[in-house]
């Protein structure tokens, strides 16, 4: 549109094709020193359990208005207690789903009778806020078997995760796409 | 009751005794046929749809560079914005960009753990191929940062030259720092400090929304400030612009020098023919410029040193040498949250070492750093001393963000369009 045919080469065009030219030449070496460092797939966030100090930043830090983070059960690993630390708070008056007994802020755990003298707990993800504080219980007395994640089908993929760059424990790592998860699995031995 | 107590017992036994086992209470038998939840995982949308986003932008672009050089069509490009905005600001949450984009390249290329996502890859170099050979037509109608302070936009003022000079180099400071704080694996400046992006989500710490804020109003009344004035990855296409092949032209026919788009851009990139400006003599232009060839090594040296001295402080963004900090101070004075603390007190070794890695790894950034911004200022004085020659009315490539708002203001364009009658023409050429 604008190189104007009649015009002849003249130093302006010149110097800009020479430019164009060292450009492209920088543009090839940059890819050649990255094809090596790029991967096909690429990467989403997740929280590595064993690294997870339950601080608590999980539920604020997220740049959604509800975190992308959540509590994940691993049903495996569960005790299935009934004086469940996770769900119960220190001392609790009585043993049942009264919300004064809960340590859950938001009563986001769904305890329910299995047989004598097991619960299941399940996490309720709409209500749950990430903050770690039936973690925390369940990890410092308990089995472990509640730990958080971020969870896909919110999460956003920041380039720098908001919450990666305040978590405590330095637990934030990237993980291929397809494998998504870091879930607790039942130990092998034991 | 008693099986409470039981329970209560047992779990202080296994505390006492093997605080460390993973499972205190053994997951039971159930006799009742109970079966085992298993935890969902829903699946992340970077799977498949990240090419769709790379399809989008390609698309896109395509569609821009149509739009800016074949129909030359202010409308289209408007819709091509809107579309934009939506899909890569709101929907897409502003997250891939081709704007951040920058830092993971720099990430990839300083540290072999960091595997760099293709797509990822695809958004930085695909705007700026195509700013190599046909200027900034991503900024044109692509990108949402850019597409929300056009349609904001209602009363451009004229920033003056000795401003608008100086505030254009802040990109390609930005661009530095960016650049540094990636490579040493010290965060992400130029994503956390996008005042655009709280608007996509919703959402944002108080001072980045207040930042945002503060943009889109001054975005009233001044053509696109993020982009002028902050923006790094603008940085790079301006740089990208000074070799393009083709240009965006108020007109393709003849420029006839009636000035009447020489207020059109809002963003100050007219450039009027040189015949019309005011000139010093050759000899004091030929000796300022001399001054300022010999003054640029001198530049970037006093930029480099003044960079390493500024490498210690700097560091002290980086979580780890932050970490590190503490944990030494802990020693002597107990630190008051703890928490944090706890991985480094397990085994201090490692981060120790690593945050002297990267307190190295920084005087190095810092000093590069440092010698980028005198050589950004050195040049800067260099082109303010160069003179072009130019015959008609034009956008200087590097600044013009092909809006395609000058079009429709050049009688020359409004002819070929036949918008003024065709009498008008035979009488002008007969002239
Ligand atoms: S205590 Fe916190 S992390 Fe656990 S379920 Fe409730 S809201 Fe979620
Ligand atoms: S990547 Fe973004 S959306 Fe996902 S958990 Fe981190 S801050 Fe939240
Ligand atoms: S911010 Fe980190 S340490 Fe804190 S609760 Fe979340 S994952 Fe755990
Ligand atoms: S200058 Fe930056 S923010 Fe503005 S349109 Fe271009 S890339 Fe987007």
């Amino acid at each position: 549109m604008s190189t104007n045919p009649k015009e002849p080469v003249n130093r302006r065009n010149f110097l800009g094709a020479a430019a164009r030219v060292a450009a492209m030449t920088g543009v090839g070496a940059l890819l050649g020193k990255l094809a090596g460092a790029t991967a096909a797939k690429g990467t989403v966030w997740q929280i590595d359990p064993a690294k997870c100090v339950r601080c608590g930043k999980c539920a604020t830090a997220c740049v959604l208005e509800q975190s992308a983070v959540k509590c994940v059960h691993a049903y495996a690993v569960c005790g299935y207690c009934e004086l469940c630390t996770g769900y119960f708070g220190p001392e609790p008056n009585e043993l049942t789903t009264a919300a004064e007994n809960q340590l859950c802020p938001t009563a986001a755990i769904q305890r329910t009778y299995i047989e004598d003298p097991y619960y299941q707990y399940h996490i309720d993800e709409k209500l749950c806020i990430g903050c770690a504080k039936c973690v925390d219980g369940c990890n410092r007395y308990g089995n472990g078997s509640l730990f958080l994640q971020v969870r896909h089908d919110r999460c956003v993929n920041c380039n720098e995760c908001a919450i990666a760059r305040v978590c405590a424990g330095d637990a934030f790592v990237r993980v291929p796409v397809d494998q998504p998860y870091l879930l607790k699995t039942k130990p092998t031995t034991s | 009751m008693f099986r409470r107590l039981l329970h209560l017992l047992f779990g202080l036994l296994l505390l006492s005794a093997t605080a460390l086992a993973e499972q205190r209470f053994p997951p039971p038998d159930f006799e009742s046929g109970y079966q085992l939840p298993t935890p969902t995982t829903p699946a992340p949308r970077a799977g498949l749809m990240q090419y769709a986003d790379v399809v989008v932008l390609l698309s896109a672009l395509a569609l821009a560079l149509w739009l800016v050089y074949r129909t030359r069509s202010r409308r289209g490009i408007t819709a091509l914005s809107l579309f934009s905005l939506a899909y890569f600001g709101f929907y897409r949450k502003g997250c891939v960009c081709a704007i951040g984009s920058v830092q993971n390249v720099a990430l990839a290329l300083c540290d072999s753990h960091y595997a760099l996502p293709v797509t990822v890859l695809i958004f930085f170099l695909a705007p700026l191929t195509v700013a190599l050979f046909a200027g900034r037509a991503f900024c044109a109608a692509v990108c949402p940062q850019g597409a929300i302070q056009d349609l904001v936009l209602i009363k451009p003022l004229k920033v003056p030259a000795w401003l608008e000079t100086p505030l254009g180099l802040i990109p390609y400071l930005f661009l530095g720092a960016g650049v540094c704080f990636a490579a040493t694996g010290s965060g992400f400046l130029i994503c956390r400090y996008d005042p655009l992006v709280p608007f996509f989500r919703f959402n944002g710490s108080e001072l980045m929304i207040g930042l945002g804020v503060a943009f889109l109003l001054a975005g009233l009344f001044v053509g696109r400030p993020y982009c002028r004035f902050l923006c790094p990855y603008g940085a790079l296409l301006r740089l990208a612009t000074l070799a393009a092949k083709w240009r965006v032209r108020v007109t393709p026919d003849t420029c006839t020098q009636c000035a009447l788009c020489q207020h059109s851009c809002p963003f100050g990139a007219m450039r009027e023919p040189t015949g019309m400006q005011k000139r010093e003599p050759l000899k004091t232009s030929r000796l300022r410029l001399a001054t300022f060839l010999l003054l640029l090594p001198v530049l970037v040296g006093l930029g480099a040193w003044g960079g390493s001295q500024l490498a210690t402080p700097a560091s002290k963004f980086n979580r780890t040498v932050k970490l590190a900090g503490r944990y030494v101070r802990s020693l002597t004075t107990p630190d008051r949250f703890p928490m944090e603390l706890q991985r480094v007190e397990a085994n201090p070794g490692p981060v120790l070492a690593k945050a002297e890695e990267i307190r190295q790894q920084f005087l190095l950034g810092a000093t590069l750093f440092g010698g980028w911004v005198g050589l950004v200022f050195g040049v800067k004085f260099i082109s303010l001393c160069l003179r072009r020659n130019r015959t008609d009315f034009e956008p200087d490539p590097g600044t013009c963000f092909a809006c395609a708002r000058c079009f429709e203001t050049c009688p020359s364009e409004r002819i070929r369009r036949g918008w003024i009658p065709a009498e008008l023409e035979t009488a002008r050429s007969k002239e």
